[in-house]
Protein backbone atom coordinates (compact mmCIF):
# COMPACT_ATOMS: atom_id res chain seq x y z
CA UNK A 1 0.00 0.00 0.00
CA UNK A 2 1.50 3.37 -1.23
CA UNK A 3 0.14 6.24 1.34
CA UNK A 4 1.31 9.96 0.76
CA UNK A 5 1.29 12.72 3.61
CA UNK A 6 1.39 15.91 3.57
CA UNK A 7 3.61 16.24 0.54
CA UNK A 8 4.75 19.08 -0.52
CA UNK A 9 6.76 19.98 -3.96
CA UNK A 10 8.55 22.66 -5.94
CA UNK A 11 10.45 23.00 -9.36
CA UNK A 12 13.23 25.75 -9.27
CA UNK A 13 11.46 28.22 -7.08
CA UNK A 14 7.63 27.51 -7.79
CA UNK A 15 6.14 25.36 -5.65
CA UNK A 16 3.41 23.00 -7.67
CA UNK A 17 1.30 21.34 -4.72
CA UNK A 18 1.49 21.24 -1.11
CA UNK A 19 -0.26 19.18 1.81
CA UNK A 20 -1.21 16.55 -0.68
CA UNK A 21 -2.46 13.71 0.98
CA UNK A 22 -3.67 10.16 -0.45
CA UNK A 23 -3.81 6.66 -0.21
CA UNK A 24 -3.34 3.52 -3.18
CA UNK A 25 -4.19 0.25 -1.99
CA UNK A 26 -3.97 -3.03 -3.57
CA UNK A 27 -5.84 -3.54 -6.65
CA UNK A 28 -6.58 0.42 -7.08
CA UNK A 29 -6.56 2.70 -10.41
CA UNK A 30 -5.39 6.63 -9.55
CA UNK A 31 -5.62 8.73 -12.59
CA UNK A 32 -3.52 12.49 -11.54
CA UNK A 33 -5.22 15.07 -13.29
CA UNK A 34 -4.33 18.99 -13.69
CA UNK A 35 -3.21 21.07 -16.55
CA UNK A 36 0.17 21.55 -18.30
CA UNK A 37 2.68 22.91 -15.53
CA UNK A 38 0.66 21.84 -12.41
CA UNK A 39 2.94 19.00 -11.28
CA UNK A 40 1.84 15.73 -12.43
CA UNK A 41 4.97 14.78 -13.48
CA UNK A 42 6.91 15.97 -10.52
CA UNK A 43 4.01 13.95 -7.91
CA UNK A 44 5.33 11.02 -10.20
CA UNK A 45 8.21 11.41 -9.66
CA UNK A 46 8.46 12.31 -5.81
CA UNK A 47 6.99 9.35 -5.75
CA UNK A 48 9.68 7.29 -7.50
CA UNK A 49 11.90 8.54 -4.77
CA UNK A 50 13.74 11.15 -8.04
CA UNK A 51 12.76 14.29 -5.97
CA UNK A 52 12.95 15.24 -2.83
CA UNK A 53 10.22 16.68 -1.48
CA UNK A 54 9.92 19.92 0.46
CA UNK A 55 7.66 18.71 3.00
CA UNK A 56 5.74 15.43 4.12
CA UNK A 57 6.75 11.82 3.20
CA UNK A 58 5.82 8.98 0.66
CA UNK A 59 5.31 5.71 2.73
CA UNK A 60 5.60 2.35 1.08
CA UNK A 61 3.96 -0.79 3.24
CA UNK A 62 3.94 1.52 6.09
CA UNK A 63 7.94 2.72 5.85
CA UNK A 64 9.28 6.17 4.53
CA UNK A 65 10.51 4.99 0.96
CA UNK A 66 14.10 7.29 1.81
CA UNK A 67 14.23 4.64 4.83
CA UNK A 68 13.72 1.58 2.11
CA UNK A 69 16.61 2.60 0.10
CA UNK A 70 17.63 0.17 -2.42
CA UNK A 71 14.40 -2.49 -1.47
CA UNK A 72 11.83 0.01 -2.32
CA UNK A 73 12.68 0.57 -6.70
CA UNK A 74 12.42 -3.09 -7.09
CA UNK A 75 8.53 -2.77 -5.93
CA UNK A 76 7.86 -0.31 -8.95
CA UNK A 77 8.35 0.18 -12.58
CA UNK A 78 8.46 3.81 -13.84
CA UNK A 79 7.62 4.95 -17.28
CA UNK A 80 8.51 8.67 -18.24
CA UNK A 81 8.14 10.53 -21.04
CA UNK A 82 11.01 9.22 -22.00
CA UNK A 83 11.11 6.11 -24.29
CA UNK A 84 14.33 5.07 -22.46
CA UNK A 85 15.47 2.66 -25.08
CA UNK A 86 18.82 2.96 -27.61
CA UNK A 87 18.03 3.91 -30.85
CA UNK A 88 21.15 1.14 -31.48
CA UNK A 89 19.67 -1.84 -30.31
CA UNK A 90 17.27 -4.22 -31.56
CA UNK A 91 13.65 -4.21 -29.55
CA UNK A 92 14.65 -7.19 -27.52
CA UNK A 93 18.19 -6.16 -26.84
CA UNK A 94 16.80 -3.33 -25.11
CA UNK A 95 13.61 -5.23 -23.09
CA UNK A 96 16.61 -7.34 -21.82
CA UNK A 97 18.66 -4.65 -20.65
CA UNK A 98 15.83 -2.73 -18.91
CA UNK A 99 15.03 -5.80 -17.19
CA UNK A 100 18.22 -6.31 -15.95
CA UNK A 101 18.31 -2.96 -14.70
CA UNK A 102 14.97 -3.62 -12.85
CA UNK A 103 17.07 -6.00 -11.31
CA UNK A 104 15.64 -9.13 -13.09
CA UNK A 105 16.72 -11.64 -16.26
CA UNK A 106 14.02 -12.51 -18.91
CA UNK A 107 14.73 -15.62 -21.26
CA UNK A 108 14.61 -14.36 -24.71
CA UNK A 109 11.33 -16.84 -25.13
CA UNK A 110 9.31 -14.13 -22.33
CA UNK A 111 10.52 -11.65 -23.53
CA UNK A 112 9.76 -12.14 -27.31
CA UNK A 113 6.46 -13.13 -26.29
CA UNK A 114 5.50 -9.86 -24.58
CA UNK A 115 6.79 -8.09 -27.54
CA UNK A 116 4.64 -10.10 -29.52
CA UNK A 117 2.11 -8.87 -27.16
CA UNK A 118 2.40 -5.40 -28.01
CA UNK A 119 2.10 -5.88 -31.26
CA UNK A 120 5.51 -6.53 -32.62
CA UNK A 121 5.62 -9.27 -34.27
CA UNK A 122 8.22 -9.43 -36.86
CA UNK A 123 9.91 -6.61 -35.20
CA UNK A 124 11.74 -7.98 -32.39
CA UNK A 125 15.28 -8.27 -34.26
CA UNK A 126 14.73 -4.91 -36.05
CA UNK A 127 17.03 -1.69 -34.46
CA UNK A 128 14.70 0.79 -32.83
CA UNK A 129 16.07 3.70 -34.88
CA UNK A 130 14.24 2.33 -38.08
CA UNK A 131 10.75 1.73 -35.97
CA UNK A 132 8.03 4.87 -35.62
CA UNK A 133 7.36 6.74 -32.15
CA UNK A 134 4.46 5.05 -31.46
CA UNK A 135 6.14 1.36 -32.29
CA UNK A 136 9.04 2.47 -29.81
CA UNK A 137 6.63 3.84 -27.19
CA UNK A 138 5.38 -0.01 -27.44
CA UNK A 139 8.96 -1.52 -27.23
CA UNK A 140 9.12 0.90 -23.57
CA UNK A 141 5.62 -0.54 -22.79
CA UNK A 142 6.70 -4.11 -23.03
CA UNK A 143 8.68 -3.87 -19.88
CA UNK A 144 5.26 -3.79 -18.27
CA UNK A 145 4.81 -7.65 -19.49
CA UNK A 146 7.72 -9.05 -18.28
CA UNK A 147 7.50 -7.74 -14.38
CA UNK A 148 6.64 -8.66 -10.89
CA UNK A 149 6.89 -4.49 -9.60
CA UNK A 150 3.23 -4.44 -8.16
CA UNK A 151 3.37 -0.51 -8.21
CA UNK A 152 3.04 0.98 -12.03
CA UNK A 153 3.50 4.86 -12.45
CA UNK A 154 2.86 5.67 -15.89
CA UNK A 155 3.20 8.78 -16.96
CA UNK A 156 1.47 9.88 -20.32
CA UNK A 157 1.54 6.10 -20.85
CA UNK A 158 -0.62 6.82 -24.02
CA UNK A 159 1.58 9.23 -25.98
CA UNK A 160 1.95 8.14 -29.54
CA UNK A 161 0.16 5.15 -29.77
CA UNK A 162 -2.76 4.20 -31.62
CA UNK A 163 -6.80 3.12 -30.93
CA UNK A 164 -5.71 -0.48 -30.87
CA UNK A 165 -2.41 -0.31 -28.04
CA UNK A 166 -4.61 2.06 -26.21
CA UNK A 167 -7.56 -0.63 -26.14
CA UNK A 168 -4.16 -2.84 -25.20
CA UNK A 169 -3.12 -0.81 -22.28
CA UNK A 170 -6.61 -0.88 -20.91
CA UNK A 171 -6.55 -4.84 -20.43
CA UNK A 172 -2.78 -5.20 -19.22
CA UNK A 173 -3.74 -2.28 -16.50
CA UNK A 174 -7.13 -4.46 -15.95
CA UNK A 175 -4.90 -7.65 -15.50
CA UNK A 176 -2.47 -6.39 -13.46
CA UNK A 177 -5.18 -4.81 -10.96
CA UNK A 178 -6.89 -7.88 -10.93
CA UNK A 179 -3.61 -9.37 -9.84
CA UNK A 180 -3.60 -7.03 -6.60
CA UNK A 181 -1.56 -4.68 -8.58
CA UNK A 182 -1.65 -0.78 -8.43
CA UNK A 183 -1.44 1.72 -10.94
CA UNK A 184 -0.86 5.48 -11.08
CA UNK A 185 -0.80 7.54 -13.99
CA UNK A 186 -1.65 10.86 -16.07
CA UNK A 187 -2.81 10.97 -19.03
CA UNK A 188 -4.52 13.85 -21.54
CA UNK A 189 -6.29 10.99 -23.17
CA UNK A 190 -9.55 8.77 -21.96
CA UNK A 191 -8.17 5.60 -19.97
CA UNK A 192 -11.05 3.45 -18.49
CA UNK A 193 -11.00 0.16 -17.42
CA UNK A 194 -13.71 -2.16 -17.67
CA UNK A 195 -15.14 -3.21 -14.05
CA UNK A 196 -12.69 -0.98 -12.04
CA UNK A 197 -13.64 2.44 -11.06
CA UNK A 198 -10.82 5.08 -11.50
CA UNK A 199 -9.68 7.31 -8.57
CA UNK A 200 -8.75 11.09 -9.90
CA UNK A 201 -6.62 13.77 -8.31
CA UNK A 202 -6.58 17.08 -9.61
CA UNK A 203 -3.89 19.17 -8.62
CA UNK A 204 -4.65 22.76 -8.98
CA UNK B 1 12.29 -15.00 -13.92
CA UNK B 2 15.54 -14.42 -12.10
CA UNK B 3 16.87 -11.92 -9.89
CA UNK B 4 20.20 -10.44 -10.92
CA UNK B 5 23.16 -10.32 -8.27
CA UNK B 6 25.17 -7.50 -7.76
CA UNK B 7 28.14 -9.14 -10.41
CA UNK B 8 25.39 -9.81 -12.68
CA UNK B 9 24.19 -6.15 -12.57
CA UNK B 10 28.04 -5.36 -13.39
CA UNK B 11 28.37 -7.43 -16.11
CA UNK B 12 24.79 -6.35 -18.08
CA UNK B 13 25.67 -2.52 -17.79
CA UNK B 14 29.53 -3.23 -18.58
CA UNK B 15 28.90 -5.50 -21.94
CA UNK B 16 25.53 -3.20 -22.68
CA UNK B 17 28.26 -0.05 -23.00
CA UNK B 18 30.90 -2.26 -25.08
CA UNK B 19 28.27 -3.52 -27.51
CA UNK B 20 26.41 0.17 -27.40
CA UNK B 21 30.16 1.76 -28.25
CA UNK B 22 30.90 -0.77 -30.92
CA UNK B 23 27.43 -0.11 -33.10
CA UNK B 24 28.52 3.63 -32.79
CA UNK B 25 32.64 2.69 -33.57
CA UNK B 26 33.16 6.74 -33.86
CA UNK B 27 33.36 7.40 -30.72
CA UNK B 28 36.14 5.43 -29.47
CA UNK B 29 37.82 5.53 -32.28
CA UNK B 30 37.95 9.63 -31.92
CA UNK B 31 39.66 9.50 -28.67
CA UNK B 32 42.19 6.90 -29.65
CA UNK B 33 43.09 8.65 -33.11
CA UNK B 34 42.92 12.26 -31.15
CA UNK B 35 45.95 10.34 -29.04
CA UNK B 36 47.96 9.23 -31.46
CA UNK B 37 47.89 12.06 -33.47
CA UNK B 38 48.86 14.83 -30.69
CA UNK B 39 51.76 12.73 -29.46
CA UNK B 40 52.50 12.41 -33.10
CA UNK B 41 52.82 16.20 -33.27
CA UNK B 42 55.39 16.75 -30.83
CA UNK B 43 58.61 14.57 -32.50
CA UNK B 44 57.52 16.73 -36.01
CA UNK B 45 57.09 20.26 -34.20
CA UNK B 46 60.37 20.13 -31.81
CA UNK B 47 62.31 18.48 -34.26
CA UNK B 48 64.37 15.19 -34.23
CA UNK B 49 67.33 16.34 -31.14
CA UNK B 50 67.19 12.25 -29.97
CA UNK B 51 67.97 13.75 -26.78
CA UNK B 52 65.05 16.15 -26.12
CA UNK B 53 62.74 13.91 -27.42
CA UNK B 54 63.60 11.11 -24.51
CA UNK B 55 63.40 13.41 -22.35
CA UNK B 56 59.93 14.78 -23.02
CA UNK B 57 58.21 12.19 -24.09
CA UNK B 58 56.65 10.87 -21.10
CA UNK B 59 54.89 13.91 -20.28
CA UNK B 60 54.07 14.32 -23.48
CA UNK B 61 52.40 11.01 -23.32
CA UNK B 62 50.63 11.39 -20.86
CA UNK B 63 49.52 14.79 -21.15
CA UNK B 64 47.69 13.33 -24.36
CA UNK B 65 46.10 10.58 -22.66
CA UNK B 66 44.84 13.22 -20.08
CA UNK B 67 43.07 15.44 -22.75
CA UNK B 68 42.49 12.04 -24.85
CA UNK B 69 40.42 10.77 -21.61
CA UNK B 70 38.62 14.82 -21.65
CA UNK B 71 37.09 13.50 -24.93
CA UNK B 72 34.99 11.16 -23.81
CA UNK B 73 33.69 11.97 -20.18
CA UNK B 74 30.92 14.22 -22.00
CA UNK B 75 29.21 11.19 -23.15
CA UNK B 76 29.16 8.99 -20.34
CA UNK B 77 26.22 9.56 -18.62
CA UNK B 78 24.75 12.36 -21.19
CA UNK B 79 22.97 9.49 -23.71
CA UNK B 80 21.57 7.71 -21.19
CA UNK B 81 20.62 11.29 -19.62
CA UNK B 82 19.03 12.38 -22.59
CA UNK B 83 16.81 9.20 -23.56
CA UNK B 84 15.29 8.47 -19.96
CA UNK B 85 17.88 5.53 -19.25
CA UNK B 86 19.23 6.81 -16.57
CA UNK B 87 16.21 7.52 -14.65
CA UNK B 88 15.67 3.88 -14.90
CA UNK B 89 19.46 3.54 -13.41
CA UNK B 90 18.60 5.28 -11.00
CA UNK B 91 15.53 2.65 -10.13
CA UNK B 92 17.64 -0.05 -10.04
CA UNK B 93 17.33 -2.26 -6.88
CA UNK B 94 21.12 -2.91 -6.52
CA UNK B 95 23.41 -0.20 -5.12
CA UNK B 96 23.51 2.78 -7.95
CA UNK B 97 27.53 3.05 -6.82
CA UNK B 98 28.01 -0.51 -8.07
CA UNK B 99 25.92 0.62 -11.54
CA UNK B 100 28.20 3.61 -11.72
CA UNK B 101 31.21 1.48 -10.95
CA UNK B 102 30.56 -0.53 -14.08
CA UNK B 103 29.85 3.08 -16.30
CA UNK B 104 33.21 3.54 -15.30
CA UNK B 105 34.78 0.16 -16.06
CA UNK B 106 33.19 0.58 -19.46
CA UNK B 107 34.35 3.75 -20.01
CA UNK B 108 37.96 2.85 -19.52
CA UNK B 109 37.93 -0.36 -21.62
CA UNK B 110 36.84 2.06 -23.99
CA UNK B 111 38.59 4.94 -23.56
CA UNK B 112 41.65 4.22 -21.50
CA UNK B 113 42.67 0.35 -22.77
CA UNK B 114 43.05 1.80 -25.97
CA UNK B 115 45.46 4.36 -24.71
CA UNK B 116 47.61 1.85 -23.42
CA UNK B 117 47.88 -0.48 -25.22
CA UNK B 118 49.34 1.93 -28.43
CA UNK B 119 51.43 4.07 -26.34
CA UNK B 120 54.48 1.75 -26.42
CA UNK B 121 54.11 1.94 -30.06
CA UNK B 122 53.95 6.07 -30.09
CA UNK B 123 56.82 5.31 -27.27
CA UNK B 124 59.08 4.03 -30.22
CA UNK B 125 58.61 7.87 -32.04
CA UNK B 126 60.41 9.47 -28.99
CA UNK B 127 63.45 6.67 -28.86
CA UNK B 128 62.27 5.53 -25.53
CA UNK B 129 63.95 2.67 -24.22
CA UNK B 130 62.51 -0.94 -24.13
CA UNK B 131 62.61 -0.30 -20.09
CA UNK B 132 60.82 2.85 -20.36
CA UNK B 133 58.52 1.64 -22.13
CA UNK B 134 57.58 -1.02 -19.88
CA UNK B 135 57.19 1.42 -16.99
CA UNK B 136 54.84 3.11 -19.42
CA UNK B 137 52.74 0.83 -19.68
CA UNK B 138 52.31 -0.03 -16.29
CA UNK B 139 51.82 3.66 -15.49
CA UNK B 140 49.03 4.02 -17.87
CA UNK B 141 47.66 0.93 -16.64
CA UNK B 142 47.38 1.93 -13.07
CA UNK B 143 46.63 5.70 -14.32
CA UNK B 144 43.98 5.68 -16.75
CA UNK B 145 41.49 4.06 -14.31
CA UNK B 146 41.95 6.61 -12.03
CA UNK B 147 41.35 9.12 -14.79
CA UNK B 148 37.76 7.60 -15.57
CA UNK B 149 36.72 7.75 -12.10
CA UNK B 150 37.51 10.99 -11.33
CA UNK B 151 36.05 12.34 -14.75
CA UNK B 152 32.95 10.01 -14.14
CA UNK B 153 32.52 12.56 -10.49
CA UNK B 154 32.91 15.63 -12.97
CA UNK B 155 30.32 14.45 -16.11
CA UNK B 156 27.75 13.46 -13.17
CA UNK B 157 28.13 16.41 -11.54
CA UNK B 158 27.84 18.72 -15.30
CA UNK B 159 24.88 16.53 -15.94
CA UNK B 160 22.55 18.24 -17.84
CA UNK B 161 24.17 21.49 -17.50
CA UNK B 162 24.75 23.80 -20.81
CA UNK B 163 28.51 23.96 -21.92
CA UNK B 164 28.88 20.70 -19.58
CA UNK B 165 32.16 19.60 -22.25
CA UNK B 166 33.96 22.40 -21.12
CA UNK B 167 33.21 22.81 -17.22
CA UNK B 168 34.12 19.29 -17.05
CA UNK B 169 37.19 19.46 -18.36
CA UNK B 170 37.90 22.75 -16.22
CA UNK B 171 36.62 20.54 -13.21
CA UNK B 172 38.25 17.57 -13.82
CA UNK B 173 41.84 18.47 -15.09
CA UNK B 174 43.04 20.01 -11.76
CA UNK B 175 41.98 16.48 -9.74
CA UNK B 176 44.25 14.66 -12.09
CA UNK B 177 47.51 16.81 -11.59
CA UNK B 178 48.34 14.09 -8.81
CA UNK B 179 48.16 11.01 -11.15
CA UNK B 180 49.91 12.87 -14.34
CA UNK B 181 52.91 13.85 -12.22
CA UNK B 182 53.77 10.47 -10.19
CA UNK B 183 52.54 8.97 -14.00
CA UNK B 184 55.11 10.84 -16.03
CA UNK B 185 57.40 10.68 -12.79
CA UNK B 186 57.37 7.20 -12.88
CA UNK B 187 59.01 7.05 -16.43
CA UNK B 188 61.39 9.60 -15.94
CA UNK B 189 62.49 7.97 -12.63
CA UNK B 190 63.60 4.70 -14.56
CA UNK B 191 65.17 6.77 -17.66
CA UNK B 192 67.44 8.63 -15.08
CA UNK B 193 68.12 5.28 -13.46
CA UNK B 194 65.90 5.69 -10.18
CA UNK B 195 63.84 2.76 -9.12
CA UNK B 196 60.06 3.83 -10.54
CA UNK B 197 58.55 1.67 -7.61
CA UNK B 198 57.73 4.33 -5.33
CA UNK B 199 55.54 6.48 -8.34
CA UNK B 200 54.10 3.79 -9.25
CA UNK B 201 53.30 2.63 -5.61
CA UNK B 202 51.74 6.36 -5.19
CA UNK B 203 49.75 5.80 -8.10
CA UNK B 204 48.34 2.30 -7.23
CA UNK B 205 47.56 4.41 -4.13
CA UNK B 206 45.21 6.98 -5.99
CA UNK B 207 43.61 3.94 -7.70
CA UNK B 208 42.74 1.96 -4.40
CA UNK B 209 41.36 5.38 -3.09
CA UNK B 210 39.62 6.36 -6.23
CA UNK B 211 38.04 2.91 -6.14
CA UNK B 212 36.55 3.80 -2.88
CA UNK B 213 35.50 6.87 -3.26
CA UNK B 214 34.66 8.07 -6.86
CA UNK B 215 31.45 5.40 -7.38
CA UNK B 216 30.05 6.76 -4.11
CA UNK B 217 30.46 10.36 -4.78
CA UNK B 218 29.26 10.21 -8.39
CA UNK B 219 26.14 7.98 -7.68
CA UNK B 220 25.41 10.80 -5.38
CA UNK B 221 26.36 13.42 -7.75
CA UNK B 222 23.67 11.83 -10.38
CA UNK B 223 21.26 11.87 -7.71
CA UNK B 224 21.04 15.40 -7.39
CA UNK B 225 21.90 15.99 -11.31
CA UNK B 226 18.70 14.15 -11.85
CA UNK B 227 16.02 15.74 -9.25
Amino acid sequence: MLEVRGLACARGEQQLFSNLSFDLSAGELLQVQGENGKGKTTLLRALCGFIEPLAGQVRWQGQNIRELGEDYPGELIYLGHLNAIKDELNALENLRISCGLAGSAVSDSVAIAALRRMGLRGRETFPVKVLSQGQRRRVALARLLVSNAPLWILDEPLAALDVGAVGLMQSLIGEHLAKRGMVIFTTHQPLEVAGVPTRRLILS
Amino acid sequence: MTKLSMLDLLGLVVRRDLMLAMRRRADVLTTLIFFVLVVSLFPLAVGSEIDMLRKMAPGVVWVAALLASMLSLGRMFSADYLDGTLEQMLLVPQSLSMLVLSKILAHWMLSGLPLVLIAPVLGLQFDMSGEALLVLVAALLIGTPVLSMIGAFGAALTLGLRGGGVLVSLLVLPLCIPVLIFGAGAVTAVTSGVSPASNLSLLGAFLLMSLLFTPWVSAQALRISME
